[in-house]
């Protein structure tokens, strides 16, 4: 190769660099949004661990359900499953805004904007209301 | 100066080494999992009671076992694509992010097999 490069091997240690947007843009609550998409879906990974142990405490019969039920009556899991269940309402609407700009819909700055309150939104109320109808239906058979 | 083209530096590159298909498969999941979830949670609403008897009837019904053995396998499955995304953004050191990944697909895949040996254990009446 006898050509000389027309671009020096290293940059100047002075030229701009690509950084991460956490580090250059302006703190925007569209961006804290993405965030709590990535942050909710890994407390719904760690949630998983507790579905799946619910699940093997069926499995295991009468006594291994019982202790699992005092586990979950624990005041410190009932607020994991409060949060858990907020992490999944959001994941929810968040993914299904993701879908939608998936198709090519939504992705002005507006509409974005729009959608991102509404998820916020939505998924406190979606929580509140899943958690009304849950103890309303429990205290209804008891 | 490179002799590869465009295209060439766009395929193979990038933290996770391939393309379309890992995205793709994390869209078809989450897809399943809106139904499926809502499933579950209308479900977990209408139950009642969380005795063992209400719960260990409502999951021996075979509909409701096969839509729980979905909804644990797709959204392990799910939860792994996601988890890796984050490992592959995060962890720079080749080995280090080798290794991380090679635990975090056991740990999804033991807590799949978990999930669906209890249900099916219970589908079957295996116990009680």
């Amino acid at each position: 190769m006898k050509n000389v490069p027309d671009v020096p091997a290293t940059n100047p240690p002075n030229a701009a660099r690509p950084l991460s947007p956490f580090l250059t843009y302006k703190w925007r609550y569209t961006m804290a949004l993405s965030f709590l998409n990535r942050v909710t879906g890994c407390a719904l990974t760690a949630g998983t661990l507790l579905f799946v142990y619910w699940l093997v405490a069926i499995s295991n019969g009468v006594e291994a359900y019982a202790s699992a039920q005092r586990v979950f009556a624990h005041p410190l899991v009932k607020v994991l499953l409060v949060m858990f269940s907020y992490a999944f309402f959001y994941h929810l609407l968040a993914g299904l805004r993701h879908l939608m700009w998936d198709t090519g819909h939504g992705l002005e700055r507006r509409s974005a904007q729009l959608s991102g309150w509404i998820a916020f939104i939505g998924s406190i109320v979606l929580t509140a209301g899943f958690w009304l109808l849950l103890l309303a239906g429990l205290r209804g058979a008891a | 100066m490179s002799l590869r083209s465009s295209l060439g530096k766009v395929e193979g590159l990038g933290a996770a080494k391939e393309g379309a298909h890992h995205w793709w498969v994390q869209r078809m999941t989450s897809v399943a999992l809106v139904l499926l979830t809502l499933w579950f949670v209308t479900s977990l609403v209408l139950l009642g009671s969380f005795e063992y008897p209400v719960v260990h009837a409502w999951l021996a019904k075979s509909l409701n076992a096969v839509l729980l053995l979905l909804l644990a396998t797709i959204g392990i499955y799910h939860s792994q694509l996601g988890v890796q995304v984050i490992v592959e953004d995060y962890v720079n050191h080749h080995g280090a992010k080798l290794t991380v990944l090679m635990v975090i697909n056991f740990l999804h895949l033991l807590l799949a097999a978990l999930a669906a040996f209890a249900i099916l254990r219970v589908a079957f009446g295996a116990s009680t």
